[in-house]
């Protein structure tokens, strides 16, 4: 009796773990199905390389380089904002910060990632955005650099949190050796924890952009929504994931335009999962 | 003989705990002087005080005089640097950096000089790996991890490291605690020999080691400095009994 009551929760246990694994497969099954439909009318080179996205013209043209391009400059700006941000804050709570002012901090950076995102997108459109539009004097505030201003925000606890992780992991005696050499407290960090804790680091950068690239609602509210290639980082831009939030409602079910939105879904779902698995591996690489 | 350093009343708080009581030694230049006692009697902190490395823990109070060349380290003005950089360290675990064999040793260099010419850097490290004897068993992998070495060459590879930067003492504390006893008598005939170029005070657990080695003892036993006398004196006749009851194994 007490055998088969074991026997029974662990298979039990082992159902639920393997459901992950199964809820992700199944997703990317059905995605697959749905988005590979769209390629009976259009080639795949030409819809990933296709410079324009008109999708309810006749004929539609449903090509999505004006989006990918358009994910990849906002999340490029965020990145270049967030990561030198994230990680001298990083460095900063992991070793300068004396230790009341390391608990606030860190409860801030809690804080941060707490916000949802369309509370963040709306402060982003009635600060961000008149901000941007007054000192670069433009046309409209609704741009790429806005995004990535306020993309930068989301990505910042991410990066800050697992790269303080990966400092306050490196050895003690690191930090010791460099110091008893007669280094500086600075060069201690810069020349032995930063490269000891490098790995760390990049992951939490990956996984920071991995929260960027994924994001859609505050991205929708701010950027402008055309899609059209952008030129400098000041124009209205259209990710990827905007346009699957704003045009699913109205794609007419089983038209090119409804396939070619879940095309666009394999097409985020691979950029994010190589962004992750990148990331597993700098951490794998550190233990 | 001058002494090296020179410890006058030299107290020392964590925080209210007093871990070092009325210190007073002369340590010689050019000899080897074994600190030991049993645990927490205070003898790592002492060693920890000459580089100032206690600086590190939060909330510690010294008081009292440590001359190293006349000049009293104890002083808030020190300059740490240039005192670390005279006085090196070697730690219980071997702790070489995360980089390869060739940028530990320059580590030092690259640190108090920029722009050091490759080839000057290139001979540190011959210079100091030679030193330590480990020239010949790395010279072809000198962009090795240095994790990769095993226990006895991380420690050798970290006096190299510290030679590099040319003290003039070297603290040891500890230094064979993780080594298997043929790797702590070669470390121990190395360190007969630089003590021809350096002061060296270790602090040992072992008393076998102190009297293989040193040339003058101390005995630390609860914060105090119960004895410090030339090593044959101190293990063949202790003046004080708790030395004698130490030495003897009768507690330790």
């Amino acid at each position: 009796m007490r055998k088969i009551k074991e026997f029974i929760i662990e298979k039990l246990i082992l159902v639920c773990g393997l459901a992950s694994i199964f809820f992700v497969a199944m997703i990317f099954l059905f995605l697959l199905k749905e988005g590979m439909n769209v390629f009976q009318t259009v080639s795949p080179f030409k819809f990933l390389f296709g410079k324009s996205w008109y999708p309810i013209s006749e004929p539609a043209q449903l090509g999505i380089l004006p989006l990918i391009l358009g994910s990849l400059l906002v999340t490029f700006g965020a990145a270049v904002i967030s990561i030198p941000i994230g990680v001298a804050c990083a460095i900063y709570i992991a070793e300068v910060a004396p230790q009341n002012m390391k608990e606030i901090l860190k409860s801030g950076i809690e804080l941060l990632a707490a916000i949802p995102s369309v509370v963040l997108g709306f402060i982003g459109m009635v600060t961000i955005v008149p901000w941007v539009k007054n000192i670069c004097h433009l046309p409209t505030g609704l741009s790429a650099l806005s995004g990535s201003i306020m993309l930068a925000f989301m990505a910042m606890p991410t990066i800050v949190s697992i790269a303080e992780d990966a400092l306050y992991s490196v050895p003690k005696s690191y930090k010791e050796g460099a110091l008893a050499l007669g280094a500086t407290h600075w060069q201690a960090i810069h020349r032995v924890m930063l490269p000891a804790a490098s790995s760390g680091i990049l992951a939490a950068v990956m996984l920071g952009i991995g929260r960027v690239i994924g994001e859609t609602m505050a991205v929708m509210m701010i950027t402008g929504n055309s899609a059209v290639i952008p030129h400098s980082i000041l124009q209205p831009v259209r990710t990827l994931t905007a346009t699957i939030a704003a045009e699913m409602g109205e794609a007419v079910v089983g038209s090119e335009h409804y396939f070619a939105l879940f095309a666009i879904g394999i097409v985020l779902f691979i950029i994010s999962f190589a962004i992750n698995v990148t990331a597993d591996l700098f951490l794998h690489k550190k233990r | 003989m001058i002494p090296k350093i020179t410890v006058n009343n030299l107290d020392f708080w964590y925080g209210n705990f007093q871990a070092l009581k009325n210190i007073n030694a002369l340590f010689k230049e050019k000899v080897i002087t074994a600190i030991i006692g049993p645990s927490g009697c205070g003898k790592s902190t002492m060693l920890r005080v000459f580089n100032r490395m206690n600086d590190l823990v939060e909330g510690v109070r010294t008081t009292g005089e440590v001359l190293i060349d006349a000049e009293n380290i104890i002083a808030p003005d020190t300059d740490l640097v240039s005192l670390r950089k005279k006085v090196g360290m070697v730690f219980q675990r071997p702790n070489p950096f995360p980089l390869s064999i060739y940028e530990n040793i320059v580590f030092g260099e690259k640190i108090h000089y920029s722009g050091t010419r490759r080839d000057k850097l290139d001979g540190i490290v011959e210079e100091s790996l030679k030193s330590v004897l480990l020239w010949d068993e790395l010279k072809d992998n000198l962009n090795k991890s240095a994790l990769s070495l095993s226990l006895e060459q991380k420690q050798r590879l970290c006096i190299a490291r510290l030679i590099a930067v040319k003290p003039d003492i070297l603290l040891m504390d500890e230094p064979c605690s993780t080594l298997d006893p043929q790797a702590t008598a070669r470390v121990e005939e190395l360190m007969r020999e630089l003590k021809n170029n350096y002061t060296i005070i270790i602090v040992t657990h072992n008393m076998q080691q102190a009297a293989r080695i040193s040339d003058d003892t101390g005995f630390m036993l609860l914060g105090e400095l119960i004895e410090f006398a030339r090593t044959e004196d101190i293990f063949t006749r202790p003046k004080d009994k708790r030395t004698e009851d130490y030495i003897t194994g009768r507690y330790g």
